[in-house]
């Protein structure tokens, strides 16, 4: 049994240093996926999401990491949602700042922003 | 000694399936688009589990980012097609690439189809699984630059080398990942690190915000 334990740890000791590099994120994910998630499983309101991504990005500033690719955009939306279109404008020029490969689509949303609609 | 021996056994398949380079995988199309951005589409579902494109869909932006791509807000894309009207995964499929890149301004745009999700695929009792097909496409020469298909299964037993990886994979998920209580999103997670992680046999290229990008053996 003990040696079945110590053939496990080694066996994870092997992969690990073997191939597998250990898993070092670019980003600081948290709760992002799981927020995005319960956008679709409606279980939690939107004003809770918005609270759990900013706690995400605070928790990626503490940690020194950058917030993953959408993070920013898909707060905006749900800024968008509840009525805060100033606040979605900043969020979307955000996700712009810290990929520029996003800007096209964030343009195309400031402007519906500031046309009336959501 | 015979434990000895049969563990280094293990090891050494374990190593070689880990690092096993991809066989005769063509990626000349996909180092020649060299994609900086993926747009991913709603999910086609072909499982009898209503939550399977979005609890999918959830799940695919960590794997592409950390192998080093920029990922679209998932949400926020679908919100555009349902403001034009398109709900179903089916229409939202069929929008023109032209279209996709009007609006969008992605590299390329990633295709999904779900096979399997949840406990309805039923073999042994409560098992969750979750299978998703894949197929990456260069939205200025419509060409396909990657294709590949990936399970995953809460009935994964230790036993295997796939089980072993798998744990590990999922280890390193939950570790960077809040879990819910719902086993199927669990296993679409693991799911969709296999399908699209790079650095897998036959898996996708990394991306340039990767440090490893373009150090991948030719």
């Amino acid at each position: 049994m003990k040696l079945g334990y110590k053939a496990g740890l080694l066996l994870i000791a092997g992969v690990l240093g073997g191939c597998m590099n250990a898993p070092k994120p670019i980003y600081s994910w948290d709760n992002y996926q799981d927020t995005v998630y319960q956008y679709y499983k409606l279980e939690t309101g939107p004003e809770e999401q918005i609270a759990a991504l900013k706690e995400g990005i605070e928790k990626a500033k503490a940690k020194d990491l950058p917030v993953p690719p959408g993070l920013h955009a898909h707060l905006g939306m749900l800024y968008s949602n509840t009525g805060h279109p100033e606040l979605a404008g900043s969020e979307f020029e955000a996700e712009k700042v810290l990929f520029p490969e996003s800007a096209p689509f964030m343009e195309f949303l400031q402007k519906k922003l500031k046309g009336g609609k959501k | 000694m015979r434990h000895l021996i049969a563990l280094v056994g293990l090891v050494a398949t374990l190593l070689l399936a880990g690092c096993a380079k991809p066989v005769d995988y063509d990626y000349s199309a996909f180092r020649q688009s060299q994609p900086k951005s993926i747009l991913v589409l709603l999910p086609q579902n072909s499982s009898p589990e209503v939550n399977a494109s979005h609890g999918v869909l959830s799940q695919v932006t960590l794997p592409l980012a950390e192998s080093g791509y920029y990922v679209f807000p998932v949400a926020l894309v679908e919100e555009v097609f349902k403001q034009n009207g398109m709900t179903n995964a089916h229409d939202i499929q069929g929008v023109s690439a032209t279209k996709l890149r009007e609006i969008f301004a992605a590299d390329a745009v990633l295709y999904l189809e779900v096979t399997d999700y949840g406990t309805s695929y039923k073999v042994i009792t409560s098992e969750s699984r979750v299978t998703v097909n894949g197929k990456l496409v260069d939205l200025k020469t419509g060409q396909q630059l990657w294709s590949g298909s990936a399970t995953a299964s809460s009935a994964e037993g230790d036993s295997g080398n796939n089980g072993i990886l798998g744990m590990l994979l999922q280890a390193a998920i939950t570790q960077i990942s809040h879990t819910l209580s719902d086993k199927s999103y669990d296993i679409a997670g693991v799911t969709s690190a296999r399908l699209l992680s790079a650095g897998r046999p036959s898996g996708i290229l990394y991306g340039p915000r990767s440090p490893k990008y373009g150090k991948e053996a030719e």
